[in-house]
């Protein structure tokens, strides 16, 4: 490949628009299996399971210190003007609005995407897919989808997790660490945030992040190539997309939340 | 559809994830002060104000009896006409008064109702006519800075007034 041979940009053009074609009508497939996927539900189920349950875990403890730090940080600069009470109100709104579902999603990526990439990526090098196929079983109905589904439930569920219990550590270093007035604090807290434009949006945020990052984690584990070697790039690949497409969505998520 | 091992932990996660959601919701946004009862609309006139923005509370005596529902620029009076919802359980005199006030030294702006003598309470769709602005710092400074100029006029006034706010 090179960049001054008009062969070769028009193949690599052509490849990735492939690419992105087939992307977006996987994309689309999994949207419309909506219905089949919950039809047979012990199979979201079981990911859900495996998806949301196990990474509780990690995605607590990450929230409990993001919290702690979040206190003791905002409680060093707010100092400053006197106003040390509206710590609450400076943890729960970066929780919600914005680290809640970011470090949700990459932590998602990493410990639920990878897993997802490198299970279907070892089914297709096994060929078990194309078995499915040849027995006239839909591995994206089967496989794909309840992933899909399972991913996209348990994100939003983990985001909340993480900015409920980031919250209580905040709680725990502003009020019982540094002595900040309880009252205060959930005061403060209760007065600044809304419902809707602050919780909601978070929401809405962990939702889109939950698609994204499930679907880029399928989509490379699908495409991957049926070797060890592809099975290892696309595990590797699916990291960096999908954070970068989080930290990406994010921004345009936040400036379409500011503008409305 | 079979029942497994499974069942329990995946209701406990989505239960985890729904209480964080109205953990969130209650706790965080106190999601319940938000008064679903009815509300009556009232609007008023004033000449600035300042950084008041809709949704603002609407205070009496220091107690949140509505919020402000929306601002607009009235071209004819060059004034903001604001809508406040008050809520119907609370009725207020036809000559109540309004201020804009600031909570703290910077902190954010509402609205203060001052309730008159009138027998006849406030219904929907009436307009206040008694309103105070917004204080504007900078009016204040400018006003404070033209008093002492006025005071001293003998003194240059480039190094007059930073001394002279010293020595006070």
């Amino acid at each position: 490949m090179s960049w001054y041979r008009p062969a070769d940009v028009g193949f690599s053009a052509r490849q990735t628009l492939a690419e992105w074609g087939h992307g977006a009508r996987m994309l689309l497939h999994l949207f419309t299996l909506f219905g089949a996927s919950f039809k047979r539900f012990r199979l979201v189920r079981d990911q859900v399971f495996f998806l949301g349950n196990h990474s509780l875990a990690i995605i607590s403890v990450s929230g409990l210190f993001v919290g702690f730090v979040l206190g003791l940080q905002g409680y060093y600069s707010l100092q400053r003007y006197a106003s040390s009470e509206a710590v609450g109100l400076l943890v729960a709104l970066s929780l919600v609005r914005e680290l809640g579902p970011v470090i949700t999603a990459l932590l998602f990526a990493g410990r639920a995407g990878t897993s997802l990439t490198a299970e279907i990526g070892l089914m297709k090098a096994g060929e078990q897919l194309s078995a499915m196929e040849m027995m006239a079983v839909d591995p994206v109905q089967r496989i794909l989808a309840p992933r899909f589904w399972g991913g996209v439930i348990a994100m939003p569920l983990l985001a909340a997790v993480f900015s409920a219990v980031g919250i209580l550590g905040g709680y725990v270093v502003a009020v019982l660490l540094i002595g900040i007035d309880s009252g205060a604090f959930w005061s403060q807290m209760q007065g600044g945030v809304d419902v809707w434009s602050d919780v909601g949006n978070g929401v809405i945020k962990s939702v889109v992040f939950g698609i994204a990052v499930t679907f880029i984690a399928l989509l490379q584990g699908y495409e991957a190539q049926a070797t060890p070697e592809g099975v290892s790039r696309a595990t590797t690949r699916t990291v960096v997309v999908s954070s970068l497409s989080v930290l990406g969505l994010d921004f345009v998520l936040t400036v379409m939340m500011f503008s409305i | 559809m079979q029942r497994s091992r499974n069942d329990v932990w995946v209701g406990l996660f989505v239960m985890v994830g729904m209480a964080a959601i109205l953990f969130l919701a209650l706790k965080s946004a106190n999601l319940l002060s938000l008064s679903f009862q009815s509300d009556y609309k009232v609007t008023a006139k004033f000449d600035n104000i300042g950084g008041l923005k809709p949704k603002a509370a609407v205070k009496s005596a220091g107690v949140v009896v509505g919020r402000v529902e929306s601002i607009t620029f009235d071209d004819k009076t060059f004034q903001a006409k604001v809508t406040l919802a008050l809520e119907s359980r609370y009725a207020f005199p036809k000559d109540s008064s309004l201020k804009i006030l600031t909570s703290g030294l910077l902190g954010e702006q509402y609205v203060g109702i001052e309730a008159g003598a009138d027998e006849k309470v406030l219904v929907a769709g009436d307009s206040l006519s008694s309103t105070q602005s917004a204080v504007v710092l900078e009016n204040l400074i400018s006003q404070f800075l033209f008093n002492k100029a006025a005071e001293g006029g003998n003194a240059p006034a480039g190094n007059s007034t930073p001394a002279s706010g010293k020595k006070k």
